[in-house]
């Protein structure tokens, strides 16, 4: 587990976001402000941009230039979100061991930004609403005994599963909730995009 | 789709290039981190006005960039708030020694952007950074379970305002606190009688049948709270003001400077008919209008439909707004 690694991981979450983007705008269309999408590929592009003209020497550079170039390439509420997740996810991988264990410790941090920037909680119908089971999923595998990529899986899996009970929920946070009950019957657009880059990371890490 | 566009990754910086070619006397554009600059920032020992949100609100900001409004406005993506790097770069450029006010709408990206910038700034370049959010649409409930109300249509008087009290060289504190006051005087609420599109999108953001109007929406093409029968614009202005006058509340004898807003896609004859109700509903609750403001202001893109904001005002806020200004967007006494 290294740098390509972790560069291929990245890749093909670009690739994904890309072949999603109009479904993830869609999403976005019922209950926000139809940006998400295009927000998200246009962000991760710039990521492959960085990848293909950079040579990195460890996954924490690798991974906070990542999250610098999302916070300056995406705007809206998604870029400081999953820019702060990469930068603080790598800051947690810095002069480590990839491993199981490390790698769920760097996802806490990482979601840990992700609070400190959008003061969410579970059931306020955001990416919140996929992460928290997931990080709960992971540290469930590990302490089974799992390795890194049935850790990756479970926590997907977790993911997948809160992303579709943000469907009947009020939102609470962010565009989503100035329609007061006429937000439930949607899925977030942002539980979305988490559950694309857990299963990215499932398919490529590990 | 049907747009007068090249590519829609293009439309904000070709947009721009427009901006800086149309108004040479007013503004100058740094095209690589998208900031449309008053021609003469920094001024030497004014506070630095910047304000900023997503492209597709025109003229807001960009045409608000000028003598007695904004030092610099910094355009994001369509309806998406620009980046910390860019109101980082705009705060460093536009600070004479006096300090930046950041003018921020309520929405959860702006406010989020705009508060790395400002961490960033004082971090990097000591530079002294208050922060005014405007949040006065009354149809979104203002309470834990919210994000809180959205900043719409006093954004555009604020802006107006406190540039004319930064004009006359007021120190930061000061400018901020009117600003703060300012926001709190004023409310509004925004109806639409179509979608638009977004660009990247390329199709309408929401369906309203011929015979539907959405109340209570904002300026980004979400949907509202509210989806009614289509009826006449007397109904449409009780709709709209009856909110607006019991939120803070306005107060018989109360004197406000009234604005009818067009989102974009509405006609000014449209308009005017709204401002002829409007005004007849706010003659009859014993309010004065002391000045009035009519026209597309902060738009959503094609949308059609309009918003009233009401703002209380005292002496000095009504000599404010009438001082000089002279922008692409806003121009008079100058």
């Amino acid at each position: 587990m290294g740098v390509d690694d972790f560069a291929n991981w990245l890749r093909d979450l670009a690739g994904t976001l890309h072949d999603n983007a109009a479904y993830l705008t869609e999403l976005d269309s019922a209950i926000g402000d139809a940006d998400h999408g295009s927000n998200m590929d246009r962000g991760f592009q710039a990521v492959v941009a960085v990848l293909d003209e950079t040579t990195f020497e460890s996954v924490d550079e690798l991974l906070k230039k990542a999250g610098m170039t999302l916070v300056s390439k995406v705007g809206g509420a998604s870029g400081p979100l999953y820019g702060t997740f990469f930068l603080r996810f790598g800051t947690a991988l810095a002069g480590v061991e990839v491993s199981a264990a490390t790698v769920g410790e760097a996802l806490r941090a990482g979601v840990g930004g992700i609070l400190a920037r959008g003061k969410a909680e579970v059931g306020d119908k955001t990416m919140y609403d996929a992460w928290a089971p997931a990080l709960s999923a992971y540290d469930e595998a590990v302490a089974g005994g799992s390795d890194l990529r049935g850790a990756l899986v479970a926590a997907a899996e977790a993911a997948a599963k809160g992303r579709d009970e943000t469907v009947p929920l009020i939102a609470r946070k962010g565009r989503a909730s100035y329609l007061g009950e006429r937000s439930s019957g949607h899925q977030d657009p942002g539980a979305t995009s988490t559950t694309l880059l857990l299963e990215s990371a499932a398919r490529t890490l590990g | 789709m049907k747009k007068l566009i090249n590519d829609p990754a293009d439309v904000v910086s070709e947009a721009l290039r427009g901006i800086a070619l149309a108004h040479p006397d007013h503004v100058r554009v740094d095209h690589e981190n998208r900031i449309v600059y008053r021609k003469d920032a920094p001024r030497s020992g004014k506070v630095g006005l910047i304000s900023g949100g997503g492209s597709g609100h025109e003229p807001m900001h960009g045409g608000f960039v000028g003598p007695g409004m904004l030092d610099a406005a910094c355009a994001g993506e369509v309806f998406t708030s620009p980046v910390p790097e860019q109101m980082m770069a705009a705060t460093k450029e536009v600070d004479g020694g006096a300090g930046v006010l950041h003018i921020v709408k309520n929405y959860t990206g702006d406010v989020m952007n705009f508060e790395m910038a400002a961490e960033l700034a004082a971090a990097e370049a000591g530079t002294e950074v208050l922060s005014v959010v405007t949040d006065d649409d009354v149809a979104v409930q203002d309470s834990l379970y919210t994000a809180g109300r959205r900043g719409v249509g006093v954004t555009v008087l604020l802006e107006k305002i406190v540039g004319a009290a930064a004009e006359e060289g007021r120190p930061l504190r000061e400018v901020a606190d009117l600003a703060t006051k300012v926001n709190a005087q004023g409310r509004s609420m925004g109806m639409a009688l179509t979608s638009c599109t977004v660009p990247a999108a390329g199709k309408p953001t929401f369906e309203l049948a011929e015979n539907e109007m959405e109340v209570g929406i904002g300026i980004h093409g979400e949907p509202g709270r509210q989806r009614l029968p289509l009826a006449p614009a007397k109904d449409v202005a009780a709709l709209l003001v009856d909110p607006v006058l019991q939120d803070l509340p306005y107060q018989q004898g109360d004197s406000v400077i009234a604005f009818v807003n067009g989102m974009g896609g509405t006609p000014l004859i449209e308009l005017y008919v709204m401002y002829n109700e409007v005004r007849q509903l706010l003659d009859a609750a014993g309010i004065t209008v002391a000045r009035s403001l009519v026209g597309n202001y902060i738009t959503s893109l094609e949308m059609a439909g309009c918003s009233v904001t009401l703002l209380k005002v005292d002496d000095e806020l009504v000599r404010l707004w009438d001082a000089p200004v002279n922008t692409p967007g806003l121009r008079w006494g100058a």
